[in-house]
């Protein structure tokens, strides 16, 4: 169990000669504390894989640190850094039994054999996976395997933190929901540091309690779900979290005060002083934008389409050539395509270059 | 639901029956006739009935002795192709790099022997192991071995063995290569983080792994080395003695050198039984020894 740091870590599979712009990871440097579940949350290639790997030790880093508990870690093979992975497909010692496969790194390690056996039932119990020690592995459903993967991780009492990479992508959707609160409870009664990478942003908000976002090898905001969902501090964040994603349009800002298209929306902050030059925008969830009947006051949008999500419905309009979508409350009849949009001014965030302005209160 | 009748369809059979029949059915019925018979030349058979099938298996007798012998012979010449050329097959497919341009020319040079006509195989190995001008028989002998594959029986099965090895080694490795090369890197990954040794990555993944590919190559050098012919009959005729009288090769002799139609139908049909069950057995065997099929079998 371990305390983790990256200390200006990144990598470049083409060497630490390339360009920076090149790399897979861009410089990163954050503390992951003991007994946390994170999340890497990113879309396909975003560097999220790489930097599990980096801390597995599969890939050795181009530029930078890791420490584990505050010691330098970044030349262990894997084998010395007490890392337990989960694969995206289950890996599984095909000829032995699901007690031999959880048994195998013990094994290797030379445990002695009364507290292997001790370990193994301890494991199998947390995992639901007794009925089956004796069986072939092989034999076995995905999910079984993927929990025979994870047990593997989890038998060896000195593991420092338990990483996931994607293990949930060959499971049945109706046992993924099992799977992943089984991880949670796991998660809670063993006070382990968890790391788990995932392309879909309902794994990583339920699972984590720290999501990590990457776009493009950099980490763009790392927060609990709520953050990300209220504050995006960059314009991905926004839109790559929430469904729909965030509305982001172009827009000029001063002091309180934001135009789109020539029409005044109220902010709640002051914005003084924005940096020259930069790409002006403001940024507001669905959620915070309701369709109402166009009025004077009223910025005016043409209704494209309504989706219906149950719960809720959204409203896909157009305000100039700007896509939008925003709530339509329950009870309103849209009278014809044309209509108003009423703002939230609390949570209308400003973007100066896809990053996030602080207004003053 | 009602199947349409329509005869005409056998005629879409037809072509098909006609070609088995001419190139397989009706010869294998005529050495079946032809076992059950006794021939004196000019045409003449004689019903002996499964007269010749006693004897073959009764050693006592010529044919059976013959008979007896070679297959002696052949399978431990298979016994031992197949405990050198699966091991050091295993051993060369792992020890080749997995990618790069030396993948390519490691690939081209081990398909090299495998490309070559069998009585050139047996005519290059005749010449190589020549004491007075064979490379490898000249510096032999220059080295004090007496090695001489014509006069000694144990320098002819040597040559014939390594020749075998030489030709088809190759193609257990390719075989080999390909069930690794098939190997997700997560196995080797997981593997490395539950701390395995390299001969436990061997044993836990990279073997059971090439199980199936192991089968076939089994199947087909043990298939091979069981009806080899033609290397062996090149460099040693079968010799010294009948030391490398291999069941091809005593077969050949009866039918073509004999002309004792009889005896090599005979023979020939127990020849082809006999691969058809030792066939059956390892594929039986290896099959249920190595991969289970995977069950639906839910935990929850």
């Amino acid at each position: 169990m371990a305390r983790i740091d990256l200390v200006d870590l990144a990598h470049s599979y083409g060497g630490n000669g390339s360009a920076l712009e090149s790399f897979a990871l861009k410089p990163v440097t954050m503390t992951w504390r003991q007994g946390g579940a994170y999340a890497l949350l990113g879309p396909s290639g975003c560097g999220k894989t790489t930097l599990l790997n980096l801390i597995s030790g599969i890939v050795t880093p181009s530029r930078g640190k890791i420490l584990f508990d505050g010691a330098d870690i970044t030349p262990l093979s894997t084998q010395k850094r007490n890392i337990a992975q989960v694969f995206q497909f289950p890996v599984i010692y095909d000829t032995m039994t699901v007690r031999e496969n959880l048994a195998f790194p013990l094994k290797n390690r030379g445990v002695p054999k009364a507290e292997v056996d001790a370990r193994v039932k301890e494991i199998a119990g947390l995992l639901d996976l007794t009925p089956w020690l004796g069986r072939k592995a092989t034999r076995l459903t995905a999910d079984a395997k993927q929990k025979i993967s994870l047990g593997r991780g989890l038998v060896r009492s000195d593991v420092a933190a338990v990483l996931f990479d994607e293990p949930l992508t060959v499971i049945d959707p109706e046992l993924k929901w099992q799977l992943r609160s089984k991880l949670k409870a796991l998660h809670r009664e063993l006070d382990l540091t968890m790391i788990y990478v995932t392309h879909d942003q309902t794994e990583a908000l339920t699972f984590a309690d720290t999501v990590v976002v990457m776009h493009d090898g950099r980490v763009v905001q790392s927060g609990t779900p709520a953050e990300l969902f209220d504050k995006p501090e960059h314009t991905f964040v926004g839109y790559f979290i929430g469904s729909p994603g965030m509305n982001i349009v172009p827009a000029a800002v001063s002091g309180r005060e934001a135009r789109i298209d020539g029409h005044v929306i109220g902010l709640h902050r002051n914005y003084g002083v924005l940096p020259a030059g930069a790409n002006i925008e403001i940024g507001v969830r669905p959620e915070f934008v309701n369709v109402a009947a166009p009025a004077s006051g009223l910025l005016s949008a043409v209704i494209e389409r309504i989706d219906d999500l149950g719960r809720v419905r959204f409203a896909r309009v157009r305000i100039g050539d700007a896509k939008f979508a925003a709530r339509v409350p329950p009870g309103f009849s849209v009278p014809d395509n044309s209509v108003g949009l009423v703002f939230d001014p609390a949570h209308v965030h400003v973007y100066a270059d896809s990053r996030l302005v602080e207004g003053v209160a | 639901m009602d199947k349409t009748i329509n005869q005409k369809a056998w005629f879409l059979v037809l072509p098909v029956f006609l070609v088995v029949a001419f190139s397989a059915i009706l010869p294998l019925m005529t050495v079946v006739n032809y076992s059950m018979q006794d021939t004196f030349g000019n045409n003449q058979f004689f019903w002996n009935g499964v007269g010749w099938f006693k004897e073959l298996l009764d050693p006592s007798t010529d044919l059976g002795g013959r008979f007896l012998a070679s297959l002696g012979r052949n399978l431990l010449f298979s016994a031992i192709i197949l405990a050198i050329e699966v091991p050091l097959g295993i051993v060369v497919a792992l020890s080749m790099p997995r990618q790069g341009w030396t993948v390519a020319a490691c690939l081209v040079i081990l398909a090299l022997p495998l490309l070559i006509p069998w009585n050139v195989v047996g005519t290059i190995w005749q010449i190589f192991g020549r004491p007075d001008i064979g490379l490898l028989g000249y510096t032999l002998n220059s080295l004090g071995i007496d090695y001489n594959y014509v006069s000694n029986e144990f320098d002819a099965w040597a040559t014939v063995i390594v020749m075998d090895v030489w030709h088809w080694t190759s193609l257990v490795a390719l075989l080999c290569y390909a069930g690794l090369k098939s190997i997700p890197d997560a196995y080797y990954q997981a593997a490395q983080i539950d701390g395995a040794s390299r001969w436990a990555v061997f044993k836990a993944i990279q073997l059971p792994k090439m199980n199936r590919v192991l089968l076939i190559a089994v199947l087909l050098r043990f298939m091979d080395s069981f009806m080899i012919y033609t290397e062996p009959f090149v460099v040693t005729g079968g010799g010294p003695g009948n030391s490398t009288t291999f069941v091809s090769i005593e077969l050949v002799k009866i039918a073509l050198g004999q002309f004792d139609l009889g005896k090599a139908a005979a023979l020939s049909l127990v020849y082809n039984l006999i691969i058809l069950i030792v066939c059956w057995i390892f594929y039986t065997v290896m099959t249920n020894a190595g991969t289970e099929r995977p069950e639906k079998q839910g935990v929850k």
